[in-house]
């Protein structure tokens, strides 16, 4: 399916290249010790390093070069065993050295490629031009006050990776497909928690449009799109801006661009004679990053399983359809409940639960998948029930109701019910006294040797229990009161 | 004997007998700050009482045999220097009011090892200079004086030149400095003291105010090669802190000095004899290797062939590094602040820094902003970056034939203020001997051996592998012998 901007002069292409700034899940920030969690009080985690003072010195985190590996390996890219830091230099306020540490000539992470999944169930090739390291910079807070600005350097000195695209997107479809997968195979591999709301994840949209056949005419970048939502409202009026730009005789001018997310509409920021002169150079207080093949040998031999690899292994080992194993592959959670519900269990039975009952308990109370209503292993008990025959299918979905609402296990409410089968024994030893007493006859004739009444109590003890009586329990304790 | 006048060596030595307490060494050198610090300008700020109150502590340690490797030795520390609670200014207005919460590396370890920091010295403003007059606090005075013109007011050097002042004039036993171009060596030389400026790498950067970050370095003053030895040890060290500090052990570099130059080969760079150079530099220099030939060294005519593009190198790669280190001081967090009532973000960066930094710190910023530039960055910047590649391929060359290299350390005497004033470059000419160590990243030290014509300290420069201070030492303790330099400033201490 082609997505086509119609102008008067004709339908138009759309190109597509993302470059997204993800946060590095790790406890302590890409060059001090500082933490780095979400939420804490402004400039709470800050370190004199972050802060930029007099004689402080930026120092690598592996935890955070090896996640920017990790995330290189997930997105089939080459890694870089030689990478080095530049300095971008600009002022701003919440930017406390004077300038950023970042990869600009020389990144950790080479070209690489991600399939995507589009509606039609077709599957898409992306390229991957680099991923790099950099820091990221403080917040300016301009409305908290009438005449001041506040700086938090919380973020200050957090580690980003920047994840650049080709331009091989011509869709705001495609846009949103790249951005979900990426976002999946990070939140996969744990190197991003791709938060968008809490800024974790962020994007820079660079679109152009074209004639078909054309090569590729100017674009231009609307920066800090926040939302999967937002890149594709972003692509789409930003597309059909530029087309009108043309069609009207204009010239689309390379420039940064806004996206209001209020009035859908991109406006401009800076053009390209504002853009600010980096001075881009090699960091002078950080050797070459040089890492270890056999290093890196380590980390892909741990990586966790991604999700195509999974999607794959569920539609071949379960079982189920490419459309379930795609559902329950998106999110890691997700999958990883599916997994718990599905083992020694009818996958397909347990697939349908997952995404029927599960999901719409979900969806009503307004939970998630990682804290859900119902544990997977509390699902998987109730599965059990409906296996051995405890439970029908109708009153599993009872069950599973009363579940969701109180949280308790299958086997309580089953229980509580009276669902469940009597395995107190004095409770059968009650019935069985009163049922040998009632025939005390048959009781003389037993003991006289005709042994095969013994059936005939067991089954007067169940009627008595309304089938309910365990079994083995009822035989041993008819058996000792019989001898 | 009066305590100002111990060698750091000797003054270990007497309180390791008993004959002098630290209070008592720190005392007499407290007095001899409060006269003559109004005099030279040696010291930014002084801790005389911190300085009484440590030695003290001292003393308590040495009874409780606990003594340090520099258990009750005052020092004078390098404004540049951020010691925690004690004003560092970096010689700059921009940071009039910084009082650091954090101790730099090198001066953690100092104190660790017992030293006693009698205050802050004085420096060309952020380390940029060579005379010490771009200071915002003041030019330092040269304690020596010229023979025919006795008022004339000399300079110590730069940008340690409170460094080398206050120890030439015994107000301290020693002295931290930091050398970029030449910071170390130039004072030393022009005042008559030994100073080295170890290999990138030795000592930790962690908590010195920062000019050029690849050029760099720490390292110790003091009046004989021994006592830069016994400092060197206590300052160097890797640091986790400090990426570019290097995991090499640190050897005993005192013990170096006893080692003798015989079979040593000593190289001589023929382009190191410069046009125009002063006769009694040539002499000195040509004195230096007969002393070096007599105690049994073989002296070999070397070629360094791009020492000439080091000068113009330097003053690319330096400013370049400094403008991007310096972008911090901006008036937002910390240090000087100026603005007007309805200043936005731009006016007050603008104000802060025209204010805050000197006209040598803004042409240095100006120069390395417009290397770094856009369409600019090739022909300057990047082609500096491969001519300094050269001139370290140029050392490794040189270290098949020789193992040390011995040069002047300056092309004059100290000069007096205002003689190199109207001209930018000439004042830069002053590092002409020295930047090339800071450009390969080698280890350098400068001693005494002569003096002028006018009665001034001249000096060599010994120059050393990476990480071989040690032969450097011993060729330094070698011409240290054979010059037997005993002439004195006129204004110092005791005198």
């Amino acid at each position: 399916m082609t997505y086509i901007v119609e102008g008067e002069s004709g339908p138009w292409e759309v190109v597509i290249g993302l470059e997204v700034h993800a946060q590095i899940t790790s406890n302590a920030k890409l060059f001090s010790g500082a933490a780095t969690a979400f939420g804490a009080e402004p400039n709470a985690q800050v370190s004199f390093i972050d802060a930029g003072f007099p004689g402080m010195l930026p120092v690598i985190n592996h935890e955070c070069v090896a996640q920017a590996v990790r995330t290189g390996l997930g997105l089939n890219a080459k890694v870089n065993l030689w990478s080095r830091f530049d300095r971008k230099n600009y002022f701003y306020a919440d930017l406390p050295q004077g300038y950023q540490i970042s990869q600009y000539a020389h990144p950790i992470i080479g070209e690489g490629a991600i399939d995507i999944e589009l509606a039609d169930g077709s599957t898409k090739t992306i390229g991957i031009t680099r991923l790099h390291l950099e820091q990221d910079a403080g917040k300016s807070q301009h409305d908290q006050h009438p005449t001041k600005s506040f700086i938090d350097l919380n973020r200050s000195g957090v580690a980003l990776m920047e994840v650049v695209s080709e331009p091989d997107m011509r869709s705001p479809e495609e846009a949103g497909a790249y951005l979900t997968k990426l976002r999946q195979i990070m939140r996969y591999l744990g190197t991003c928690d791709g938060n968008m709301d809490e800024g974790s994840m962020r994007a820079d949209v660079n679109v152009s449009v074209r004639k078909a056949g054309e090569g590729f005419r100017t674009r231009c970048e609307v920066k800090n799109v926040n939302s999967i939502r937002f890149v594709m409202q972003a692509v789409e009026t930003e597309a059909r801006r530029q087309v009108e730009v043309w069609e009207s005789g204009g010239t689309v001018e390379q420039e940064t661009r806004l996206f209001d997310t209020s009035r859908g509409i991109t406006r401009s920021m800076r053009s390209k004679e504002d853009a600010h002169d980096y001075r881009y150079f090699p960091d002078p207080d950080l050797p070459p990053l040089v890492i270890d093949a056999a290093w890196v040998e380590g980390l892909k031999a741990a990586l966790p399983e991604l999700p195509d690899a999974r999607r794959a292994r569920y539609v071949r080992d379960y079982g189920i359809t490419p459309y379930d194993a795609h559902v329950l592959t998106l999110e890691r959670e997700t999958a990883a409940y599916y997994e718990t519900v599905a083992k020694g269990r009818d996958a397909k039975q347990a697939a349908n639960w997952v995404m029927g009952d599960l999901f719409a308990a979900i969806n009503r109370t307004k939970s998630s998948i990682a804290e859900p209503p119902v544990s997977a292993a509390d699902l998987g008990a109730l599965l059990d029930l409906m296996a051995d025959g405890t439970l029908s299918g109708k009153l599993a979905k009872e069950v599973f109701e009363v579940m969701v609402e109180t949280g308790r296990a299958p086997g309580a409410i089953v229980e509580e019910r009276g669902l469940k089968q009597v395995t107190d024994t004095g409770a059968i030893e009650a019935v069985i006294d009163q049922v040998l007493a009632a025939n005390a006859d048959k009781v003389a004739e037993y003991r006289s040797g005709k042994d095969k009444l013994f059936g005939f109590f067991v089954g007067q003890t169940m009627k008595a229990m309304q089938g309910k009586g365990n079994p083995a329990l009822v035989n041993d304790v008819l058996k000792q009161k019989l001898s | 004997m009066h305590p100002t006048d111990f060698t750091l060596a000797g003054a270990l030595a007497a309180l390791n007998e008993g004959a002098i307490s630290a209070e008592e060494l720190t005392r007499a050198h407290v007095a001899a700050v409060e006269a003559l610090n109004p005099k030279l300008n040696a010291f930014i700020t002084t801790t005389s009482e911190k300085a009484l109150d440590a030695a003290r502590a001292s003393d308590a340690r040495r009874k409780r045999g606990e003594a340090g490797p520099l258990e009750g030795i005052p020092l004078a520390i390098k404004d540049l220097f951020c010691t925690e609670g004690v004003r560092t200014t970096a010689g700059s207005k921009i940071l009039g009011n910084f009082i650091p919460p954090y101790e730099s590396t090198v001066t953690a370890q100092l104190k660790r090892d017992g030293a006693v920091f009698l205050g802050k010295a004085n420096l060309d403003e952020f380390a940029m200079g060579s005379s010490n007059l771009t200071s915002a606090y003041g030019g330092v005075l040269n304690p020596w004086q010229r023979k025919d013109d006795p008022s004339a007011r000399l300079v110590p050097g730069g940008s340690s030149g409170g460094s080398a002042a206050a120890v030439a004039a015994r107000m301290a036993l020693g002295a931290t400095g930091t050398d970029t171009g030449g910071s170390i060596r130039q004072p030393a030389a022009f005042c008559g003291i030994t100073g080295i400026k170890p290999t990138y790498g030795r000592c930790s950067r962690f908590g010195i105010v920062a000019f050029a970050s690849s050029l760099d370095q720490a390292g110790p003053f003091a009046r004989t090669v021994e006592d830069c030895a016994i400092l060197l040890r206590s300052m160097a060290g890797h640091d986790p802190k400090d990426s570019t500090s290097a995991n090499q052990p640190v050897p005993d570099f005192a013990a170096a000095c006893g080692r003798s130059v015989k079979g040593m080969r000593i190289g001589v760079p023929r382009e190191y004899r410069l046009d125009g150079m002063p006769a009694e530099i040539e002499k000195l220099w040509r004195q230096g290797l007969d002393w070096l030939r007599d105690a049994g060294a073989e002296i070999v005519d070397i070629s360094l062939p791009h020492t000439k593009y080091a000068l113009p190198t330097y003053y690319i790669v330096a400013p370049a590094e400094a403008s991007s280190n310096l972008a911090r001081y901006d008036g937002v967090r910390f240090g000087l602040r100026v603005a007007e009532k309805d200043s936005d973000l731009r006016d007050l960066y603008e104000r802060t820094r025209a204010e805050g930094f000197g006209a040598e710190v803004r042409r240095r910023i100006m120069i390395g902003t417009y290397v770094l530039s856009a369409g600019y960055y090739d022909a300057y910047y990047l082609k500096a970056q491969k001519i300094r590649a050269l001139i370290a391929s140029d050392f490794d060359a040189a270290w098949a034939k020789v193992d040390a290299i011995v040069t002047p350390a300056t092309p004059s005497a100290a000069f007096a203020e205002g003689e190199n004033a109207d001209d930018p470059v000439k004042m830069y000419l002053n590092d002409v001997f020295t930047v090339t160590a800071n450009l390969a990243g080698l280890p350098g030290l400068a001693l005494p051996t002569g003096l002028d014509h006018q009665g001034l300290p001249l000096g060599l420069q010994v120059i050393g592998r990476a990480f071989d201070e040690e032969t450097v030492f011993a060729v330094g303790a070698a011409l240290e012998r054979a010059a037997d330099f005993k002439a004195m400033p006129a204004m110092r201490a005791g005198a």
